[in-house]
């Protein structure tokens, strides 16, 4: 088995069934704070997706990408919880 | 030989990865959910990233792999701090087990300024009664 074939079939599936998980406490999530943290999170496991996909396509690019999601990631967990807290209590 | 290195810190960082996404829908809190993913997710998509550094093995992704590791390492842990207040002060509630609460009492509702001490102003304070189950 070389790297590509288990990059391919081993650790890309252990992220997408990571994700599933993650998405399935985003869709669920009791309270809004579960679903903020549930989508920083799912921001977090696609830059792990796409550095994977930088080794198997040999895109070294790709990473450029990665480092726009991490910045994404922060900005919308800081603004999403700024607005939660000063947001009205009804 | 470089493929082995590589394949090891992918498959730990898939691993902690899975750990995290597992504990965030395992855990029965919104804390204690803040408090799985910000550490083992982190330490998952660096170690991931590091696999990269050592795929392309050239200064290029290698700077730019440590700069997303640095960000993150940054970031999580204000991000989970951010999420973590706002949470308390909409009055997310804790789980039925807990056994302290360090903050009751502390925070005031209205002008969000934290005291040292429990002072006697009852109705100021976030309510946090325990999960009703």
């Amino acid at each position: 088995m070389t790297l590509f074939e288990y990059l391919h079939f081993i650790i890309l599936p252990v992220l997408v069934v990571s994700a599933v998980l993650i998405l399935w406490r985003f869709i669920k999530g009791p309270s809004i704070a579960d679903k903020i943290v549930a989508l920083d999170l799912l921001i977090t496991t696609g830059i792990g997706v796409i550095a994977v996909y930088s080794i198997i396509y040999n895109q070294s690019t790709l990473m450029d990408t990665a480092l726009i999601l991490a910045l994404i990631a922060f900005l919308s967990t800081v603004a999403l919880s700024y607005y939660l807290e000063k947001r009205k209590r009804k | 030989m470089i493929d082995i290195i590589i394949g090891i810190l992918a498959t730990f960082g898939a691993l902690f990865v899975l750990f995290a996404a597992i504990g965030l829908v395992r855990m029965p809190d919104t804390y204690l959910r803040i408090s799985v993913t910000t550490k083992a997710a982190t330490l998952g998509v660096g170690l991931v990233l590091m696999s990269t550094t050592v795929y392309f093995s050239n200064a290029d992704v290698t700077s730019q792999a440590f700069v997303i590791i640095l960000f993150l390492f940054l970031t999580a842990p204000v991000s989970a701090h951010l999420i973590g207040r706002a949470s308390y002060f909409i009055g997310v509630k804790l789980w039925d087990k807990s056994v302290m609460d360090e903050l009751r009492g502390k925070y005031q509702k209205n002008t969000h300024i934290l005291k040292s001490v429990v002072d006697d102003t009852p109705e100021d304070n976030v309510d946090h009664t325990k999960m009703d189950k």
